[in-house]
């Protein structure tokens, strides 16, 4: 049976130039770039270009770069090492409700440490308002987290406006951009951000690398200490091969990008308007245009999306849901919840992620087969049966 | 996900009784989409006996598969058996459901021996209600 993968943010296989370039760092140059021989030479060279590499994908010239297992693990080392290294200047850290877990559960742990914490609103497309941060700080605030995209809805926040608020009032300001780097610009320089978080596998690299940019002068209190690898930032013997491959990615995605989002962002397009042409009921969530080229996130009325992604799934095409169902703790997506969708759409929502080889042919035939899906799903809720008697009871008389 | 028996998934993929019964003697519906899952079971009954029974349901693989399965054993029971039939049946009989999936088989039994209540209501009828676990 041919599949359809539409759930490339989930996972991607690596780029095979990217494979390519690794490999020799698993057997050839496998030495230790620590090691004052000659066999630590290469791999610490590798490191020194993966580097650069990555500098230039997310726009920044100066500036250290943590190299971390997961953008997870780079969120977390922003906010607890940054919050407990600045302890004694405040105790007041900003970010939103639309956040990764990997930036709110650290958030919770710091609240237990004596941490506030304020997560700012958003509005229906999973805006940040600069004048609700502005309001929000106060003169114990040492930080703001606020992420450049949103890896669910695909929403763009207007980050440049943000760093703005928070320069003005010389607040350290960090970003996850895991879901945007590769995808979509990232001036680093420029934006006013102090800290980014990226990780490869979003743009084709290896699972196991990613890495947390620092502004220079910052003070971060290590997560996991022991060596002075990373500057004493990051201790552990560097994981050279998927360094490599993360960099080797970043370079891709920089020297590809205007191709790899124009191609991918018209598939998606492609997608979106044969899905609304062919299932009634369906409803778009995200920002219209502020939004992530690979990502389509739609709500298909009267269905849960476990059953959905169930039956999609049979008939070879992979998406994944925001249902509670499909969720380990059973809670339907804190994204759409924030923007305010209504419980039963957010459990009827589907997530679309084209990959940057995913084909317009194949748009018709994963439409025609959610028409199915979601026509037979229908014909078994008693929200659908529902909503046709009062729209019965609505409509004229015959 | 790919966690489900092969029962479930069969129950999943050809719901037995899907429908609403029209003038039923009996509805019942439980959940809400808050939760994730919406039942409604309805009945027709004769002689004492669950002669018919439909169902329409909001929710997961494991909910489907659940009023499913709940509609084929109510089929031609009596009322008093029906109402017997417990969430802990219904998650055997499927071959068992994975852990955070149980609470869904709680519903199907919910639905169904609400249908019957209000079967019985209608009808000034009492049944000695056992525990349904």
């Amino acid at each position: 049976m041919k599949s359809i993968n539409l759930d490339y943010t989930a996972a991607a296989p690596v780029d095979p130039v990217v494979l390519e370039a690794m490999l020799p760092f698993f057997t050839e140059h496998y030495g230790n770039p620590s090691s004052g021989h000659r066999l630590g030479e290469k791999p610490k060279q590798a490191l020194d270009e993966a580097r650069e590499k990555v500098a230039r994908l997310i726009g920044i010239g100066s500036g250290d770069l943590i190299f971390t297992a997961s953008a997870s693990e780079s969120n977390n080392l922003a906010l607890k090492g940054v919050a407990r290294a600045l302890r004694k200047k405040g105790n007041h850290i900003i970010s939103s409700a639309v956040e990764h877990f990997s930036v709110l559960n650290p958030l919770k742990t710091l609240e237990k440490e004596g941490f506030d914490v304020t997560l700012l609103p958003v509005d229906r497309f999973g805006l940040i308002s600069p004048d609700d941060l502005a309001a929000a700080i106060n003169d114990q605030t040492i930080l703001v987290s606020i992420q450049t995209a949103n890896p669910e809805i695909g929403t763009i926040q207007p980050i440049e406006k943000l760093t703005a608020v928070a320069r003005k009032k010389d607040i350290l300001f960090h970003t996850d951009a895991a879901a945007a780097a590769g995808w979509i610009p990232l001036n680093g320089n420029r934006s006013g951000v102090d800290m980014i978080t990226l990780a490869g596998d979003q743009f084709y690299g290896p699972k196991g690398a990613a890495a947390l940019y620092l502004r220079r002068g910052i003070r971060l209190a290590p997560l996991i200490e022991g060596g002075i690898q990373e500057k004493g930032r990051r201790a552990g013997t560097e994981n050279v091969p998927a360094i490599v491959g993360l960099g080797e990615a970043a370079r891709l995605a920089f020297e590809d990008m205007e191709e790899r989002r124009s191609r991918v962002a018209a598939v998606r397009d492609a997608l979106k308007k044969e899905l609304f042409a062919r299932v009634p009921h369906l409803q778009m969530n995200g920002h219209p245009d502020r939004r992530l080229p690979n990502n389509l996130n739609i709500s298909v009325q009267f269905v849960e999306g476990e059953a959905l992604l169930m039956r999609l799934n049979m008939a070879g095409i992979y998406v994944s849901s925001g249902s509670s169902c499909t969720s380990q703790a059973l809670k339907s997506s804190h994204v759409l919840s924030a923007i305010g969708l209504p419980p039963e759409l957010a459990q009827g929502s589907l997530l679309l992620a084209p990959g940057k080889d995913s084909s317009e042919k194949d748009v018709t035939c994963v439409a025609e087969q959610l028409a199915e899906v979601a026509e037979l799903l229908r014909n078994m809720s008693p929200l659908y049966h529902k909503f046709l008697k009062e729209d019965n009871k609505n409509a004229p008389v015959q | 996900m790919l966690q489900y028996s092969e029962k479930v998934m069969d129950h999943f993929t050809n719901p037995r009784n899907i429908g609403e019964i029209p003038d039923p003697d009996g509805v019942g519906e439980v959940g809400n989409p808050v939760c994730g899952d919406v039942m409604k079971f309805t009945i027709m009954v004769k002689d004492g006996r669950i002669e018919d029974v439909k169902f329409l349901t909001f929710g997961c693989g494991a909910a489907i598969a659940v009023s499913s399965m709940v509609s084929e054993m109510a089929k031609g029971k009596t009322l008093e058996e029906a109402l017997q039939i417990s969430n802990k049946q219904v998650a055997e009989e499927l071959g068992g459901l994975p852990g955070n999936k149980v609470h869904c088989s709680n519903l199907g039994a919910d639905a169904l021996h609400k249908a019957i209540e209000d079967y019985m209501k209608k009808n000034n009828l009492t049944v000695e209600k056992s525990s349904t676990g």
